[in-house]
């Protein structure tokens, strides 16, 4: 027999690894900004220094999406609204 | 000890694993519940440490010769100086650079020794969001004060430009502190939450050895490029309203 709390939290457990799929994109995205940054100083070896900070702060801000998800995963798995609505 | 996640879901969890905030002492302001948490005496000792090392620097410094070369501790002390005066000056340009060193160098300091935390079996200050969101508030501050004096009326202006992308750049503004606050806080939280799973995860015998290398990762490596980003978006935001006179 499952309890109302039980599905609620069962549910809320599916939810959060759902919201993890919001990944992908941050990955995709960095890994292009990596190559690029990559191919960047295999043509100007000098500006190296340059490039990595743009690079690392673009990456830095693209990953921004995927920590949305993780916020909705942590809020499903640890401070669950929903239970209080039963 | 109570848990201030106050939640059913992670009472059978929280026996082995342990990420969460932990209470220690609850007292009342106003009628509130207050706790006084892992995070405050997390920062209690980061401060002490900071303290510790800015009286020692200020005596050291106190004492140098100013016509010899700097040697052992002085010349680390000059080191920190110069590159947080050369990241704002390469940053922010010759003119404003120096004025923020200090901001900057401040900041760079404890959310540097915040997320380094998690190596000294602290709970990480930066997986609270209140630490995050008062960090992010202060850039926003200085943000909208370099505002109003460098660009004076134009400033309020601006967000009217074009007139139909008015809500945009509201949203736009707000979203700064916001979006800057929850990047640190993620990425903090999550090396915490990882660490902290595989802590309860492992036997006591491997331990030692695994998760060492998350430590490099987690903490070390994403800690020092959190750091570094959170600096750099925050010279670039103020740097943004020196340009349009």
């Amino acid at each position: 027999m499952i309890t109302d709390q039980g599905l609620v939290l069962a549910c809320s457990a599916i939810g959060a690894g759902i919201a993890m799929i919001a990944g992908i994109g941050p990955g995709v995205g960095q890994g292009i900004a990596a190559g690029f940054g990559a191919s960047a100083v295999g043509r100007n070896p000098g500006a190296k220094g340059n490039i990595m900070s743009t690079m690392l702060l673009g990456q830095a801000v693209a990953e921004t999406t995927g920590l949305y998800g993780f916020a909705v995963a942590i809020i499903l798995l640890f401070a669950n609204p929903l239970i209080g609505k039963l | 000890m109570g848990t201030v996640f106050a939640n059913p879901g992670i009472v059978m969890l929280s026996q082995s694993v342990n990420i969460g905030v932990d209470g220690y002492l609850k007292y009342e302001v106003f009628g509130q519940e207050v706790w006084i948490t892992t995070t405050h005496i997390a920062m209690w000792l980061i401060t002490l440490a900071i303290l510790i090392f800015a009286v020692i620097a200020n005596r050291v410094i106190k004492k140098a010769d100013p016509y010899k070369a700097p040697k052992g501790f002085l010349n680390v002390i000059e080191l920190m100086v110069e590159t947080v005066d050369n990241l704002t000056r390469t940053n922010m340009g010759e003119k404003h650079g120096y004025k923020f060193s200090n901001y900057i160098g401040t900041i760079f300091i404890f959310i540097l020794l915040a997320n380094l935390g998690g190596l000294f079996g602290l709970r990480a200050p930066t997986a609270d969001y209140g630490v995050t969101l008062a960090l992010g508030l202060m850039t926003f501050c200085i943000i909208h004060y370099n505002g109003f004096k460098y660009q004076k009326m134009s400033h309020i202006t601006n967000l009217f430009k074009p007139a139909i992308l008015t809500p945009i750049n509201i949203i736009g503004e707000i979203a700064t502190p916001l979006s800057m606050s929850l990047r640190l806080f993620g990425n903090i939280l999550s090396g915490t939450v990882l660490l902290g799973l595989v802590y309860g995860l492992l036997p006591k015998v491997l331990l030692i050895v695994i998760p060492s290398f998350l430590h490099a990762y987690l903490d070390v490596f994403s800690g020092a490029i959190q750091t570094y980003v959170f600096c750099m978006l925050t010279m670039v935001f103020i740097s943004n309203t020196f340009d349009e006179e």
